[in-house]
């Protein structure tokens, strides 16, 4: 139903072989935009008026918290794909992102931290984003656990997928009420961690580190994606089996 | 009238059985034998709706019953190897809750039935495997359902239980009803009305 | 058949009355571990006693939760309940409505008293009221699908307190915000609302999820 181009591709068999194709070019280009970005960045680009030369992990800091949403969503999207339409490379996809999310909201975490510390003084502020990257963290933990502590595959991932789509309604609204809790709670004059409008020539290598980022989660997926889809293979003799004469 | 289509399951990355296919009328019986792990109890999770296939479907009177839903739940009725009763309530409470609202009078003739009228006021919990199979057999009887799916019925019950089981039986197929069972044991004056399906051969 | 199940939750709430008591005395053995923690000094109850309150109710809750699917399910119960011809989804709100008035409701009113060992005044007690009021049925509304994802599972209450404490960050802030709030003289209605606005989306969404999530868990 996604047209035959599609429904072919999702077929571990095919999509093996499509995604080793692609893998090459995806970290050349993410390895070129990284490099890019990030000379452009801690090198070239002014220092800020207001904080120095502390102010460039945001370079680091901005793609990871970028990327730890925008991982979540492709799994959201996985889970729902896998749930209603039995597609087993999309149970796959979900599980490979889980870690990967985790990995990015502790990078934006710890990024977070440090760049706190030149500008609060301490090595962790409740500052509205950062609490609720903290969440964010304990979501995917959550995902991670339940997969590991269902023995039955089948079960295993219909539970993760249902869980992915009660965290991704949820995740506005969580959003939403630790923005609440902030004004509440900080006074609005306090700094916000990107700072008020971003100088253009610090935009340019943080997009090319955003972009760079975003190719490098695709390539590390695919890469993760072709070795679940070894494990799988090993595991499912039963598909073999189930048409055999 | 119960179809099963090309049936396949699948547990723990094992393949149970496959290729099933069957087609059961009204007022007759299954009965499903094998060795332990051969899939048994999941081929009738798999007739109940509760565990979906690998492959192939279930269909009543021609319907699949993913289709059905609620509409074949009413018309089925599951005796687990875990009977279901609340240890909390008593043999009668346990009936008089189970479901459809029913009068005291309905449920102490179906217990009278089982051989239970002495013990309707016992927590669940005191009574015996036996005494529990007893109970489920009066929930079976208060459930007014064609279809009865059955795991190891007789488990735990002495000679007057086996006959007991294996007349109530007798009655449903008579009635028109349908039966789906596993058991290792034989059930009296059934053994030539059933019908046999060997899984693991 | 709805009314049925309805009837026997209360029943068996009936018989075991720990299974409501445990819970309650948690709730106030955990609230009285913050001024042990943190010091009396009144200004300083004062100003943690919403929040502490709160977690205290939440933490009690949480302890709660299991008891909602997992002796159905060691019984056998709860394939019976998957078995019934009743919508699932309803069956399940059943479950849960009698959960909360056996094990929430009783929270939210017991409440008040615990925040009186915070100095709070009258006032506050009743934005307090009516926040855990709305907020409990929230609590156990989603704490119902993280149990019903994790039946039987190893790790059990503590797999299911990290799977669902981040569903209940919103319900906690907006419940301690709005005492706070009151406190301040900003008025508690804002939060009240979002509180009151949340439970009726877990209302129809909830127990939905929960089913699905029992037959995932039952397969």
């Amino acid at each position: 139903m996604f047209g035959p181009t599609l429904d072919r591709l999702a077929a571990p068999k095919f999509f093996y072989p499509f995604a080793g194709r692609l893998l090459p070019w995806l970290g050349t280009l993410a390895a070129a935009l990284l490099l890019l970005g990030a000379g452009w960045g801690l090198a070239l680009a002014p220092a800020d008026y207001q904080q120095g030369d502390s102010y460039r992990i945001m370079f680091i800091h901005v793609p990871a918290a970028w990327l730890s949403m925008l991982t979540y969503m492709v799994m959201a999207g996985g889970a729902f794909v896998f749930l209603v339409w039995r597609m087993k490379l999309a149970d796959m996809l979900a599980k490979c992102c889980a870690p990967l999310g985790a990995a990015f909201t502790a990078l934006t975490l710890i990024t977070g931290s440090l760049w706190g510390k030149p500008m609060w003084g301490t090595w962790w502020a409740w500052d509205a984003r950062l609490t609720s990257e903290l969440v964010l963290l304990f979501l995917y933990l959550g995902l991670i656990a339940l997969r590991g502590a269902i023995d039955e595959p089948q079960r295993a991932g219909r539970a993760t997928a249902l869980l992915a789509l009660v965290g991704v309604v949820n995740i506005p609204i969580i959003h939403f009420s630790v923005e609440w809790w902030n004004t509440l709670h900080q006074p609005a004059s306090l700094t916000r961690m990107d700072g008020p409008a971003i100088h253009p020539a610090m935009l340019t290598p943080l997009l090319l580190m955003i972009a760079g980022f975003t190719v490098y989660f695709a390539a590390v997926l695919l890469q993760r994606l072709r070795c679940e889809i070894l494990e799988r293979e090993r595991d499912a003799r039963w598909l073999v089996e189930l048409d055999a004469p | 009238m119960l179809e099963l289509r090309d049936l396949a399951a699948v547990r723990s990355n094992t393949l149970l059985f496959r290729r099933l296919g069957l087609l059961l009328h009204a007022g007759e019986a299954l009965r499903v034998a094998g060795p332990n792990g051969a899939g048994k109890t999941t081929l009738l999770r798999v007739i109940c709706g509760l565990t979906e296939p690998a492959r192939g479907e279930v269909r009543w009177d021609g319907t699949p019953i993913r289709e059905l839903g609620d509409d074949y739940r009413a018309r089925l009725a599951f005796l687990g190897h875990q009977e279901g009763h609340f240890g909390d309530l008593s043999a009668a409470e346990n009936l008089r809750l189970a479901g459809a609202p029913v009068t005291g009078s309905v449920v102490d003739e179906v217990l009278r039935r089982v051989g239970l009228s002495a013990l309707a006021d016992q927590p669940a919990r005191f009574l015996s495997q036996g005494q529990r199979r007893r109970l489920g057999l009066a929930r079976l009887l208060l459930r007014v359902a064609p279809l009865w799916i059955l795991d190891e019925p007789l488990t735990g019950l002495d000679r007057q239980g086996v006959e007991l089981t294996a007349h109530l039986l007798a009655g449903h197929l008579a009635d028109g009803g349908l039966a789906v069972l596993t058991t290792h044991q034989d059930l009296p004056g059934l053994d030539g009305v059933l019908r046999h399906l060997d899984l693991g051969a | 058949m709805l009314g049925q199940v309805f009837r026997r939750e209360l029943l068996l709430a009936w018989r075991r009355p720990g299974d409501t008591l445990l819970p309650l005395t948690f709730f106030v053995i955990v609230g009285s571990l913050f001024p042990l923690g943190v010091g009396a000094e009144p200004q300083l109850l004062r100003s943690i006693g919403p929040g502490a309150v709160w977690i205290a109710a939440v933490l009690a809750t949480l302890l709660g939760l299991p008891r909602l699917f997992a002796a159905d399910q060691h019984s056998g119960a709860l394939e019976q309940l998957l078995l019934s011809p009743a919508p699932l989804a309803a069956l399940v709100a059943v479950k849960v409505l009698a959960q909360w008035l056996t094990g929430g409701l009783p929270l939210a009113l017991a409440a008040p008293l615990l925040a009186l060992g915070f100095g709070l005044d009258f006032a506050d007690l009743g934005v307090l009221l009516a926040g855990l009021l709305l907020g409990t049925p929230l609590l156990n509304l989603l704490g119902a699908i993280s149990a019903a994802l994790t039946l039987g599972l190893r790790g059990g209450g503590a797999l299911l307190g990290l799977l669902v404490l981040p569903l209940y960050v919103p319900v906690l802030i907006f419940g301690s915000g709005a005492v706070q709030a009151a406190a301040l003289g900003f008025g508690a209605g804002a939060n009240l609302s979002l509180l009151a606005a949340m439970l009726v989306l877990a209302l129809v969404f909830a127990p939905w999820a929960t089913a699905a999530a029992l037959r995932i868990s039952l397969d």
